[in-house]
């Protein structure tokens, strides 16, 4: 079991009110796994992402990742625990301006301690793994939004994490490049990496095997799928037997 | 992270926005360089001080006869003949912590050798005199003590002399001089001394033994036989000059035999005291002149705090996703504090180079004597780093104080 969370309380205040964000979520994940978690603005499913990443802490409750309990770590541990343990993918990319791919790879490795040969050496090694071998020199600027999200992908990977957290990751994509992340995705995790990804895009969420829905901060409901095939969507879509990456 | 990684990434968030990089740095550069400038300049005023004191000797004391009414008239400060050559010395041999004591008869004259001739001042004094203003030998020798007692034909001669009387290149050494008609051989030349701190030449001058002076080139009556014009006074370094100089008031006092309560009838001028007072005046203007500079060095500060106040706001979302990806606190304390002492310190050296350049077109412009120092240009260097430390953590911590989650939905 590598995510387990139990009765996860996060309150917010906002003037006299208290708003509760998340109101006892008790669930796990298992390595391996690929899960959507859906449900409106509101919901309590970016609380529950901020949580799962170690980028907030809760009111109350446990949380274990690959068995540590890090529920009550402090800032410089859970800094430690997401540069070691999770990748994040950004709806926005949140890539470094003006910084090369490889640079914008290597970022995890920097604040790791990485020596800069290699850094550099694995940082190529994962923007070859997402296809984008040929652009490590590119700008994001200089790059499309599928191979922004690309390198923020390659970014994730590039510290061997537990887990990968994508937030909305094809909510700023159209529906071709969507896909061809949603199979990217779909690769990863049959290779054997977790992923969780954040949607309020039923579509997208059909690429999940898991699909976990919120409703007021809690959930709603949490059920297996069989997840549609991406690799195979985007071959209908090229109307061709086997779909570039 | 290596603090190489870390000065990369400054180097790098510092060129993006060139312009306003380049405008930060100029509040940096226009501190220092006028911090540097002034301390230059106001240097340069100690330095001219210093010089004089040197030129002087050091630790001099004049005591000079003072003055005397005739028939209800007041004359001027030494006309009063009161001193003699016996009052040097028993300065010398009675009053304790002095060096020397060397009496000294002036006069003025036409130097004739050859076909040249000049209107020079001249001394008549002992070997002490030399001790007394720390004025060596350039070549020759001293007068001999039967020169001295016996009225030798002999002088030294100062460069200004040698040179208007000889020209250059010629050794004026064994070649006779007649001042005021009596001929003098020149056993010595002085070395140079420059001009003293009123600006008058010092090496302008003829140095012979008094007797001579007394007996053969002024001629003074018998009544007036060792009365001497004045006596410099060395004292041993590390005495207190204030007490030499009340041991040589006492003395004098006595040896005049002046009424108690009456008015000293010589005046002792430590002039050693009076070119430090000025020198203290002068390290005075130092201060007030770079303290004056500094205030643009704060306001080079505040420029700098703005600037990296708006670039962490701007940054928001990197900052945010640098702490996602695993930055702690510190780091982005760090890299902010990097960045903005690196801002500094560029700005800083930039204004060395600048306050150096600019010290010499003042001191060139202005005929002014600069000292750039060694301390000066640390004190620049050192105060523009802090100045990047001070200014800097602020916002360094401000953004460093962020949460990541909003850091990374800032807007």
């Amino acid at each position: 079991m590598l995510i387990r969370v139990e009765d996860l309380h996060k309150n917010y205040v906002l003037g006299d009110t208290v708003v509760r964000a998340l109101d006892g979520v008790s669930l796990s994940i298992d390595a391996g796994e690929f899960v959507a978690v859906m449900g409106p603005s509101g919901s309590g499913k970016s609380t529950f992402m901020n949580m799962l990443g170690c980028l907030d802490r809760p009111t109350s409750g446990a949380y274990w990742l690959a068995g540590e309990d890090v529920a009550h770590k402090d800032a410089d541990e859970l800094a430690a625990i997401r540069n070691r343990r999770i990748g994040f993918v950004f709806q926005q990319f949140n890539l470094l301006a003006r910084t090369s791919a490889v640079e914008n790879v290597e970022l995890p490795l920097v604040y790791a301690g990485v020596a800069p040969r290699e850094r550099r050496r694995r940082a190529l090694e994962r923007l070859a793994g997402v296809g984008l071998a040929a652009r490590a020199d590119h700008l994001p600027s200089q790059l499309s939004g599928g191979q922004q999200q690309r390198v923020a992908i390659a970014r994730a990977l590039v510290n061997d994490p537990s887990l990968i957290l994508a937030d909305e990751p094809t909510g700023a994509l159209d529906s071709r490049t969507s896909v061809e992340i949603m199979a990217l995705l779909q690769q990863l995790n049959a290779a054997g990496m977790t992923i969780v990804v954040v949607t309020h895009e039923r579509d997208i969420a059909a690429y999940a095997s898991r699909l976990i829905a919120f409703r007021d901060g809690r959930v709603k409901s949490d059920a297996r799928q069989a997840a549609r095939d991406a690799a195979a969507d985007l071959a209908a879509l090229d109307a061709q037997p086997q779909a570039s990456e | 992270m290596g603090l190489a990684a870390v000065l990369r990434i400054a180097l790098k968030a510092l060129r993006v926005n060139k312009l306003r990089t380049a405008l930060t740095m100029l509040g940096m550069i226009i501190g220092v360089a006028a911090v540097i400038t002034m301390l230059a300049v106001g240097g340069g005023a100690q330095e001219r001080v210093r010089e004089q004191l040197k030129n002087l000797g050091s630790n001099l004391m004049l005591v000079l006869p003072g003055s005397t009414t005739a028939s209800g008239v007041r004359l001027g400060a030494g006309a009063a003949q009161v001193l003699s050559e016996e009052d040097a010395l028993a300065i010398a041999l009675e009053v304790q912590g002095v060096v020397v004591a060397a009496p000294t008869i002036r006069g003025t004259g036409q130097v004739v050798a050859g076909n040249a001739n000049w209107s020079t001042q001249f001394f008549g004094t002992t070997n002490d005199y030399l001790v007394a203003r720390d004025w060596p030998l350039a070549a020759g020798r001293l007068f001999e003590p039967a020169e001295v007692a016996g009225s030798g034909k002999v002088a030294l001669i100062g460069q200004t002399t040698a040179k208007q009387l000889f020209g250059e290149g010629v050794d004026p050494i064994d070649q006779v001089i007649r001042v005021r008609k009596v001929p003098l051989t020149v056993i010595g030349v002085l070395e140079r001394k420059g001009q003293n701190a009123l600006g008058q030449d010092q090496d302008d001058i003829v140095l012979m033994p008094i007797s001579t002076a007394r007996n053969r080139v002024l001629g003074q009556t018998q009544g007036r036989q060792r009365r001497i014009g004045a006596i410099s006074v060395k004292v041993a370094d590390g005495v207190d000059m204030k007490v030499v100089e009340e041991r040589i008031r006492d003395l004098l006092r006595q040896r005049l035999k002046v009424q108690p309560g009456a008015e000293d009838p010589f005046t002792i001028r430590n002039l050693t005291e009076i070119l430090q007072a000025q020198e203290a005046a002068s390290r005075v203007l130092t201060l007030l002149l770079g303290a004056v500079a500094s205030v643009s060095l704060l306001v080079g500060g505040i420029g700098i705090m703005n600037i990296m106040l708006v670039s962490v706001t701007e940054r928001t979302r990197e900052i945010g996703l640098r702490m996602a990806v695993g930055a702690r606190a510190r780091d982005i304390l760090e890299q902010f504090l990097v960045e903005a002492v690196t801002l500094s310190m560029i700005g800083g050296l930039a204004g060395i180079v600048l306050g150096v350049a600019g010290s010499y077109v003042v001191g060139a412009l202005a005929n002014w004597t600069i000292a750039i120092t060694p301390q000066s240009i640390a004190l620049a260097a050192g105060f523009s780093a802090i100045v990047g430390v001070f200014f800097g953590f602020y916002p360094a911590r401000k953004a460093s104080r962020l949460l990541p989650i909003e850091a990374l939905r800032y807007e």
